[in-house]
């Protein structure tokens, strides 16, 4: 007897981009009389792969396309994939949210997710109501939700207001709350997507710790999907890449985000914007160094090129850049205003250094953005290209073994 | 080996999966158990309705009071005062307040069913639970409506009996029950099947607002029944499958007008085909509607 809980077969999923209109009843009579004749499904054979920054040729798209993997007990497996590879729609399949189009998924013992936490909380009902209703929605019976109540509300910690509508609480103690229901579950299989954005550092390791616990001790399953590489990187065992649809890799977890690390990496780190609706807007980043790969030396300084198109000209325009460390998080920010003379050229060119000696071994991703000081940004580009610094020589080298961490200041030793 | 083989082959087909997600399930596989399984929900959602409705009102549950009451004011006065329209030898004012009570039951069912996947839209998208608990709740918390209207009405034949020196009560009151379940099956069963509809259409939901008002011209809430006689139209009301049903009401309630228990039996034909359509309808939507709402 194997102990494979989810065995994914071709699983593929195709969605209709743009307006339901008039010409989606058009499609659907089409799609019926091609029914009625006993013919395939004439959308069916269209679609492209998911690609959300180039234009689409057809108003069909494949968000996922021929899915292959299993899942054993006990496993935690971390998605992973940039916004729009199909991780969300993979979720929602498996938690029956949505059909797929093509492929079917096995499933052993109960499944349950938190796709996003305090689904169908009720903001007038106070915290006691709203654990009895969430619970009945996840799957919950009432007793089985009674005798994990004290233990719910002491992991969300919030006793004293227990008795308060929810809409008095504070987002932290919201989620709390919604995660501690969610949590004490007990489901053979848990889904969880992106809850620990919010909630304060104590919070965030309490349910990390939770979700290891429900694996390691309660021998359950977990599908984890995050942003977040330092959490995937610590509670999964196994990975699995999507990019576009497709699986790229499902692999121990070491190899699948070092490969999804990788995958941001652009060789030449160029972007190429196509959208024009924009009144400004970047259209090439580009990072250079001399021996055209995106790999830096710790001693060198980095240079990165923006072309920028001027179509507003409204003075003060900034461009701005954040650098990001592996984990994602953001280790500075800087910005400059763009001169007025540039603006009454249709183009700019501007190039940014950051100096020698500040960034240390490791992988990092930069942030764009074209804007005016205290107002919606023209353009935001998150983690358009991505670079790599190596330290072979400086007196640090000998460290890069072990987490030094990502930013370098020279300070003034004495001795006194 | 090839024995061997062939076993292991067998182990592996054997393999017992407790479910299968797949695109297409089977057209009459409605899943009543699983509706049953979550009853607790059915309930919670009850309490949510009722509790939620009345936060932060002064009056609270009154409101339900105040609607019918009102309504057979404005009837009394257009249709009795003004139309001059004759009531079966029933009380002008229990005529139309019975009539008013049992169709804002019906229309509410209704009305409250037929935007279910637009309303819930969020919570569907994120959790499964089955659909059906959600048009349940609905019905069975406007029973609660229902009964404080009903209570009204009762308040009023009592105070009404006082002055007239006439009081009904009889076995006929055993019916009631049986018309209240009707009027919930023909509002669930039309709800779930506009629902359903209105999902990737919205032209619907603009329809079910005057439809509801149309229809209730078209059953004999604010006339009887046998005003029509003879006239040309008066198919239409036959027709109705509501129309047995707000009789009946009536003469099971007051013990006076008209009723045909084979017009019932029409209804209730009526109505279980509504029903069983309906949830064929809205179990199929009800699996990949996230995609098109």
């Amino acid at each position: 007897m194997s102990d494979t809980v989810i065995k994914v077969e071709n699983i593929s999923k195709q969605y209709r981009l743009g307006d339901v209109g008039t010409g989606a009843l058009a499609h659907d009579v089409n799609k019926w009389w091609h029914k009625v004749r006993g013919k395939e499904n004439p959308y069916l054979k269209i679609g492209e792969i998911n690609d959300r920054a180039t234009k689409a040729d057809s108003d069909y798209v494949w968000a996922l396309k021929n899915i292959n993997f299993e899942v054993k007990q006990g496993e935690v497996l971390g998605i992973i994939g940039r916004n729009g590879a199909g991780k969300s729609t993979l979720l929602k399949i498996l938690s029956k949210t949505t059909t797929p189009t093509t492929g079917s998924i096995k499933l052993k013992g109960r499944i349950a997710s938190l796709l996003e936490v305090g689904t169908g909380f009720h903001p007038e009902l106070s915290g006691r109501e709203n654990i009895f209703l969430n619970g009945a929605i996840l799957g919950m019976t009432k007793q089985e939700i009674k005798s994990k109540f004290d233990e719910i509300v002491d992991f969300a910690g919030v006793e004293r207001y227990i008795d308060t509508p929810v809409k008095r609480y504070s987002s932290g103690m919201y989620v709390r709350l919604a995660f501690g229901v969610a949590a004490h579950l007990e489901p053979e299989i848990l889904i969880v997507d992106e809850v620990l954005a919010v909630g304060d550092a104590e919070f965030q390791k309490k349910a990390l710790g939770k979700m290891k616990d429900v694996s390691e001790k309660g021998g359950r399953t977990v599908l984890f999907v995050s942003h977040n590489m330092g959490a995937i990187s610590t509670l999964c065992d196994r990975g699995l890449l999507l990019i576009n649809g497709n699986v790229n890799c499902n692999d121990n977890i070491e190899s699948v985000v070092k490969q999804y690390l990788n995958t941001g990496l652009n060789s030449n780190a160029d972007f190429k914007n196509t959208n024009n609706n924009l009144n400004e807007s970047i259209y090439s980043i580009k990072i250079s160094n001399e021996s055209e790969n995106s790999t830096f030396n710790f001693a060198k300084p980095i240079k990165i090129f923006f072309s920028i198109k001027h179509l507003s000209k409204i003075k003060g325009t900034t461009i701005g850049i954040a650098i990001k460390d592996r984990w994602q998080q953001k280790i500075f920010t800087d910005t400059f205003v763009i001169p007025e003379y540039n603006l009454n050229k249709l183009e700019s060119k501007i190039e940014v250094i950051i100096p020698s000696k500040i960034l240390l071994t490791g992988l990092y991703f930069v942030d764009a953005a074209i804007f005016l000081q205290n107002q919606q940004p023209f353009e935001y580009l998150t983690e358009v290209c991505s670079f790599e610094i190596e330290d072979l020589e400086s007196e640090l080298s000998t460290y890069s073994n072990s987490n030094i961490g990502s930013f370098y200041l020279k300070c003034d030793w004495n001795v006194k | 080996m090839n024995l061997v083989e062939n076993k292991m082959e067998k182990i592996i087909t054997d393999e017992h999966w407790d479910e299968i997600i797949e695109p297409r399930s089977k057209l009459f596989d409605l899943r009543l158990k699983e509706v049953w399984r979550y009853r607790d929900l059915l309930i919670l959602f009850v309490k949510r309705d009722f509790a939620a409705q009345y936060k932060q009102t002064i009056l609270g549950p009154l409101w339900h009071l105040i609607q019918p009451v009102f309504t057979t004011i404005v009837f009394l006065f257009v249709f009795k005062s003004i139309a001059g329209i004759q009531t079966d030898g029933i009380n002008a004012t229990l005529f139309f307040m019975s009539g008013i009570t049992i169709w804002n039951y019906f229309s509410a069912c209704l009305t409250g069913t037929s935007n279910t996947f637009v309303a819930n839209a969020g919570i569907f998208g994120k959790v499964y639970f089955p659909r059906l608990v959600i048009p349940l709740s609905t019905v069975l918390s406007n029973i609660i409506k229902f009964v404080i209207q009903f209570f009204v009405l009762f308040l009023v034949m009592v105070w009404i009996g006082f002055k007239e020196q006439y009081f009904y009560f009889g076995a006929t009151w055993l019916l009631i029950p049986l018309l209240v379940v009707m009027m919930a099956g023909m509002g669930l069963g039309l709800g779930i099947i506009i629902s359903s509809l209105t999902t990737k259409y919205r032209d619907f939901t603009v329809l079910i607002g005057f439809a509801v008002q149309l229809l209730m011209y078209l059953t004999p809430i604010a006339y009887p029944l046998s005003i029509l006689k003879g006239k040309s139209y008066a198919w239409l009301l036959q027709y109705n499958p509501l129309t047995p049903i707000v009789e009946a009401f009536r003469y099971a309630l007051l013990g006076k007008g008209s009723f045909e228990p084979l017009h019932l039996l029409y209804s209730a034909i009526f109505i279980l085909t509504t029903l069983f359509f309906g949830a064929v309808i809205f179990n199929k939507v009800e699996r990949s509607f996230m995609d098109t709402v």
